[in-house]
Parts: C-alpha cells; structure tokens; sequence
C-alpha cells in the first residue's frame, strides 16, 4: 500500500506570490505544488503526496485560529498517514506556521509531522517536541539538502521503523530521554568524561544543560512625564535613499537618524524591509514606527522627552548573533545618553 | 535586541504582532499589535480613526514602562 502525504506550503513556495499575498487563506489543492514535487520523488513510489495545502504566513499568524480550523478540516477530510511542512529555512512568519500547523495535527490528530528550520529559527523551539524539525540551512538554497533528509525521516516514520539520534538523523532533539543499555556504568563513563576534561580532550556530555538566557526586567520608570524615550523598529523604516544602506533583509548594520525637529516619519522615510508588503509602511511610515503620536505626547507634556534619535535595522533572516550585537550598540548608546525607556516596534 | 537593551538596565516595550516570536526573543514587556505590515495603524481606517488607535497602542506602552514586571506581561 502507499502511504499518504499531505503537505503544507505558503504563499510564496505555494506560487501563489510574494508578500503581497501573504493575506490569503487557507486553500487546498488536491495536487502537488512546489516542493511537493520534488520531496515525493524522493519517496522513492513508497507514499504519495495527495494534497498540498497553503496558506498565506501574515493570514496564519494574524488569523491563527481561523486558519488552523481551516487546516484541522482539511487534514481530516484527506486523512493523510503523516504531514510535512515547509522547509520554512529562516523565516520567522513561515517558521510559526509551520510550528502551529504541526503541533495542532500532532495534538488533535495524533497525525506525525515533519518540518525543516533553520536552527535560529525562533518556531524551532516551539515544535520541536511534537514534530520532527530536520535542521536546513538559513534560505531556499538549501532545498536540495534539505528534502532528502525530510523524506527519509518521512520514509522511516510511515514504515513505523525507529528514528536514529538526533544528530545521526539531522533532526532537532525533542527533549526524550529513553532507556538504553550502555556498555559501561554510569561511574564509569562519569570518570572518563573528567579525565578527558581535565586533559582538554574532547567530550560529550549525556544530559546537556538548558541554555536559559532571561533578562531580568529593569525596574519601571518611576515618572514618565519626565522621562526621555527612545524609539526602535526592526520594519526597516529608513530615510528616503537609505543613505547608510541597510540591507533590506539579513541586515549587517542599524543606523540612526534624527528626528528632533520633525513630528512624523511621513514624507522623508520609507521601507526598506525585504519581509513584508512595504506598501503600507511607505504610504505613512508611523504605522511601523509611531513617532507622530510619541511627539504629539511630548508636545502635550505626557512623556518627558523623545530622544532625538531613531534606531532602525531590518529583522528579516538577521542572524541571532547580529541581532545581539545591534542591541549591544544600540542600548549602550541609550544608556550613555540617559535614555529612561524604550519602545521597539516589529514587523 | 530587546534583550540586550534591557541588560543595560533600561526598560524596553515590544510590540509586535507575532508575540510568540516577542517571548522568544526575551521580551517581558509586550504590546500586540494589528497586523505584520503596519504594526501600530491600519490602513483600512480613517485617519481619524487610525490616530486614535495608534494613540491606544502607543498608550499602552508607555503603561508597560511604567508599570514594574516580574516575567513576560502583556498590556
């Protein structure tokens, strides 16, 4: 017998379009359509792909559960043995719907699932447990590479034989601890990983730590009426030019502008966000960034002041690393000029 | 970003719509917002009407800067 896939795309890898469709709802299609194609070559005649469903990442994240009742529908009615979604790479919006798609089936349905991230992915995280997250690389080049190892984690999941280790298999580990038989006691092992770590060699620890990197809040601001407020957006809200060039996604630099004798960012800035419909944004910028209303509340006396600077950056596919840099700058930046608070707006 | 600026001791507020990306990313104090492409407007409205909204979003976070939190809050 063959097995059955439904599979789950958005709107770009669904060819339906770019941002300006990132609204649309849910549709499905009794057919395969884009990566479909290719992952159910791989499969190699043992399942098929009967459906792709897709699905708009703004409509997704915005509509989720209207979209996710959508979804549930339609994963019953073709009644697929497993679903597969994505690769979603490093996209945030697509990474997110592809993580809510996969614990709703996996919850609700008890139906596997497989996606693909990129491991800066913030939706790893948030699937992880519950589907299989192959680990791909940051963008659509990394298709290739990434198919085969879904389709076979697929190929092995529909034949109920058992998932190899995380890095064996190139998936994300789930948090399972299972029971297995080792060679050597515990005590043992225990002291051979000291003496490699006391020599500097190499080891492998059995039970890796979490990694919880928490900011404790910083204390509330006593009187905002005096308070100087800074302004932040990673919508890539720039003046008009982008004079400091600021890459339209996978940003390597912010920059900084003065806005301590304007009211809006209407007229002189725009978009340069590779992430999203910039029309808006560019009819009147504010709608990312709201200046016109933090100057109005300076004016009327109900913030202390704007701090004559704006940040900006992009935060489309920028790197955890960068983004921590940027923060880095930029808050030492606030903290030398005295800076009380601050509001970040993203896309 | 957020995080990194807060570590400096100053109190920062996210809005953004996609809030499970604002926990992710370390956020404690959190504005959602109206849709991806115009976070704190919507073009869909009167500009009377998208002011006054703009006014309550930006309201609310200047309450979660005053306001003092122990973890993730959202306002």
């Amino acid at each position: 017998m063959t097995y059955k896939v439904l599979y789950y795309v958005n709107q770009f890898f669904g060819q339906i379009g770019g941002e300006e469709k990132a609204d649309i709802k849910p549709i499905l299609k009794m057919e395969k359509v884009g990566p479909a194609l290719g992952f159910e070559q791989l499969l190699g005649g043992e399942a098929e792909v009967v459906a792709t469903l897709i699905c708009g990442d703004n409509y997704f994240n915005e509509h989720e559960e209207e979209a996710l009742k959508f979804i549930i529908d339609a994963v019953s009615e073709v009644n697929p043995d497993i679903v597969v979604a994505g690769p979603a790479f490093n996209a945030g919006r697509y990474g997110m719907a592809c993580a809510g798609v996969a614990n709703y089936v996996v919850d609700e349905l008890g139906i596997p699932v497989v996606t693909g991230m990129y491991k800066e992915n913030p939706a790893v995280d948030h699937c992880k447990a519950k589907a299989i997250v192959v680990e791909v690389s940051d963008s659509a080049a990394g298709m290739r590479n990434a198919l085969p190892v879904m389709a076979k984690i697929t190929k092995k999941l529909l034949n109920k034989e058992e998932l190899g280790l995380p890095q064996d298999e190139g998936y994300f580990p789930q948090g399972k601890r299972l029971t297995v038989f080792a060679d050597e006691r515990g005590s043992e092992r225990a002291v051979k990983m000291l003496v490699a770590r006391l020599k500097g060699e190499a080891f492998e620890t059995e039970l890796p730590m979490p990694v919880f990197d928490k900011v404790e809040p910083a204390a509330a601001i006593k009187d905002i009426k005096k308070a100087k407020i800074a302004l932040i957006t990673s919508g890539g809200i720039v003046p008009k030019g982008n004079p400091d060039r600021i890459q339209s996604a996978s940003a390597q630099k912010w920059g900084k502008y003065n806005i301590k004798d304007i009211d809006s960012l209407k007229g002189g800035y725009y978009t340069i966000h590779g992430g999203y419909d910039p029309v808006y944004a560019n009819e009147f910028p504010d709608r990312v960034a709201p200046l016109d209303v933090l100057k109005k509340y300076e004016k009327d006396g109900e913030i202390g002041e704007i701090y004559q600077y704006f940040y900006t950056t992009t935060g489309t596919g920028t790197s955890v690393g960068n983004s921590i840099t940027f923060g880095v700058e930029i808050g030492k930046e606030l903290k030398e000029a005295g800076v009380d608070g601050a509001i970040l707006t993203s896309t | 970003m957020v995080k990194e600026i807060e570590r400096y001791g100053i109190p920062i507020v996210h809005m953004s719509t996609i809030t499970t990306i604002s926990e992710s990313v370390g956020a404690n104090r959190i504005v959602p917002t109206i849709a991806i492409p115009y976070p704190v407007g919507n073009p869909t409205l009167s500009e009377n009407v998208e002011l006054d909204l703009r006014e309550k979003l930006v309201k609310r976070a200047l309450t979660a800067l005053t306001t003092e939190v122990s973890g993730v809050e959202y306002f």
